[in-house]
């Protein structure tokens, strides 16, 4: 019982990491219709320069967590500007291999400036283990998980009450009713991916303080896919639910069934289930059904 | 001077049959033939390096030609390619070094498991379109890979097989230039099939599906039956690929079919060109031989900068998605387009308009 509940925590931590990274495709998905193949570079690049400024520079946490999500903001922003911007309207295929593109150019600007090697993140969080009854759990993943989910309190009540995050909401729903209200929507698919950024590096950080950071970090990108398809490309709180299952089926899996076949079954599960899901729910969990028309 | 590229003009065709020919004048045919003369003469003049770089770019195509038809003339986007690439050169791996059967058995055996494979991943494809299809084939290329790599028994786990060269009676395709001829061979039949193809009624069924899949259907065409039916030919020539390109690399192990392998195929229909067979081809050259040429501008360069090897794999990777990026905002049809364009320019040549 305890090994199941010890399990279920690790699953809970590891799910809301997920959540907030799926909630960066959730709303580009949401905003301009694309999925970003490029996720989990944005979640590699936002790391680096977090753990860079920490090491190098000997920034302060705090002060280098914030340097690095604006500068994931600035970033996500300006690749909107320069690659996203010609594929508006364009067909799925090329804003599937625009952002894989993309991905493959970041991913080797890191490669250059980085290298391959695992760097592990000065220690933040103290490392003595609280103990919940019987579990134990490390202080690193109760921050993790109060963060996550702080962030994703700050953006429901964001898109809730905000002007930009109704903007958001309004776009999302109709491209040109938004437009003829006065809307920029090129300036939301902006906002869109640099809020997409910072999640991203929020959920590199917290994942790199818990098992380190190298360039497999990005991986993480593809393995949140499921994740968002779960749920519903384009539903918030299908991201969060979506997350959660995931992490939690994968974190039981990874104690149960890996040692019976010899380990792995972890990465594979995610995508198991999701071909499931596909072929009872075809738009996920929560999303929303489209209707076509001749 | 006579311009000798006008030679098209004088297309006047008077019924269906002639606008739907393959060669659409004749001299277009005599000057097909003498490519395929020169490409099938060219490996007595080069090196081995340079005959082997060409039996990769023809397997490529082989693969790509196969991808074309799925996403290309279908609309349905497959991310699972090296998945079923996989699937082909195992099947051909354990069918010839396992049970000892013939490569000429093997091959197309291993065509129709990765064509059987394939149409199981397209099952969804009727209720899946669009992104959610793509990431339900991004799930078949994690899961195929999963199982090939923990089915010790059969495929050898991570440690992988090695194959052996195909024989025909006593003569063994050992040398490069015998496997170039080999490859030629597949890939004239591949492309031809699919050219003929899309004269037909199935083909032209599956561009109505790529062009409007509601409308297609309201027009008496069965979805599902189209649908997955890409999917299984799509598969059948993928698996040939796979098994061609197991038997000239002697070697299967599951990190040579993983997703980069996938990504790299989309980017070879893409640069080459959407729904043209050619363009396939013109794509698979492209990028089988970009990091061949990147390789030796570095060494090339790396006598003034010592260090630049180290940067080698990260610009590859910056070239190759820069590539894929230029190309879909400067040329979404690709090569095939390119190339219409300079044969448009000197038909018109020195008359623009």
């Amino acid at each position: 019982m305890t090994f199941f509940l010890q399990m279920l925590v690790t699953g809970i931590v590891v799910g809301s990491v997920y959540a907030l990274v799926a909630l960066g495709f959730v709303l580009i998905y949401k905003s301009s219709d694309a999925i970003n193949f490029a996720q989990g570079e944005f979640l590699l690049i936002g790391t680096y320069v977090c753990l860079t400024l920490i090491t190098a520079y000997n920034i302060p946490f705090i002060a280098a967590l914030f340097i690095a999500l604006m500068f994931s903001a600035v970033l996500g922003f300006v690749i909107e500007r320069i690659v996203l911007r010609p594929f508006i309207g364009e067909p799925v295929i090329s804003m599937i291999m625009a952002t894989i593109g993309l991905s493959s150019v970041l991913a080797g600007i890191v490669h250059i400036i980085w290298g391959h090697e695992t760097r592990v993140f000065p220690k933040i969080f103290s490392e003595q283990p609280v103990n919940l009854g019987e579990i134990v759990i490390a202080p690193v993943y109760l921050w993790s998980l109060l963060i996550v989910v702080a962030m994703l309190i700050i953006f429901t009540l964001f898109f809730k009450y905000s002007k930009l995050g109704i903007a958001m909401r309004a776009t999302a729903d109709d491209q040109q009713a938004a437009m003829s209200m006065g809307i920029s929507v090129k300036m939301i698919f902006a906002v869109a991916w640099a809020i997409a950024a910072i999640v991203s590096a929020v959920g590199g950080i917290l994942l790199g303080n818990i098992n380190g950071v190298n360039a497999s970090l990005s991986a993480i990108g593809l393995k949140v896919l499921p994740v968002a398809i779960l749920g519903g490309l384009d539903s918030i709180p299908g991201a969060i639910i979506g997350g959660l299952i995931i992490g939690i089926l994968e974190s039981l899996t990874g104690g149960y069934l890996d040692p019976l076949v010899g380990g792995g079954l972890k990465e594979v599960m995610p995508f198991v289930i999701l071909v499931f899901i596909l072929m009872f729910k075809p738009y996920g969990l929560f999303g929303k059904k489209e209707i076509e028309r001749v | 001077m006579r311009n000798p590229f006008v030679m098209d003009c004088g297309e006047f065709h008077v019924n269906y049959k002639q606008d739907m020919a393959i060669w659409k004048i004749s001299r277009v045919r005599m000057r097909v033939f003498i490519l395929l003369a020169i490409f099938a003469v060219f490996p007595m003049f080069a090196s081995d390096y340079i005959i082997g770089l060409a039996t990769l770019c023809g397997i490529a195509a082989i693969g790509a030609i196969g991808l074309n038809i799925l996403t290309g003339f279908t609309g349905q986007i497959s991310i699972g390619v090296g998945a079923f690439l996989g699937v082909g050169g195992y099947t051909s791996a354990i069918l010839t070094a396992k049970l000892g059967l013939s490569f000429w058995i093997a091959m197309p055996t291993a065509g129709i498991v990765t064509a059987i494979v394939g149409g199981l991943f397209g099952l969804p494809s009727l209720r899946l379109k669009g992104l959610y299809l793509a990431i339900a084939t991004l799930a078949a290329q994690v899961i195929i890979l999963f199982v090939i790599s923990r089915w010790d028994a059969l495929t050898g786990g991570t440690a992988g097989m090695v194959l052996s060269r195909p024989e025909l009676g006593s003569f063994v395709f050992y040398s490069e230039r015998s496997y170039y001829y080999l490859m030629f061979a597949v890939l004239i039949i591949t492309a031809l099939f699919t050219l003929n193809l899309f004269r037909s009624r199935v083909g032209r069924a599956f561009i109505a599906v790529r062009d409007r899949d509601v409308a297609a259907e309201v027009m008496g065409i069965d979805l599902f039956k189209y649908k997955v039916l890409a999917f299984i030919v799509s598969s059948f020539f993928v698996g040939i690929a796979g098994a061609l390109l197991g038997h000239y690399t002697m070697v299967v192990s599951p990190e040579l079919y993983s997703i980069t392998v996938s990504i790299e195929y989309l980017a070879i229909i893409l640069v080459g060109g959407l729904g043209s067979v050619f363009g396939s081809i013109y794509g698979a050259v492209f990028i089988t031989l970009l990091p061949v040429v990147l390789r030796s501008g570095v060494e090339m360069m790396s006598g003034v900068f010592p260090d630049l090897s180290a940067v080698l794999i990260g610009m590859k990777e910056v070239v190759f998605g820069l590539v894929i990026i230029l190309f879909l905002i400067y040329e979404p049809q690709g090569l095939a387009k390119i190339w219409k364009n300079i044969k448009d320019y000197f038909k018109l040549w020195p008359f623009s308009y």
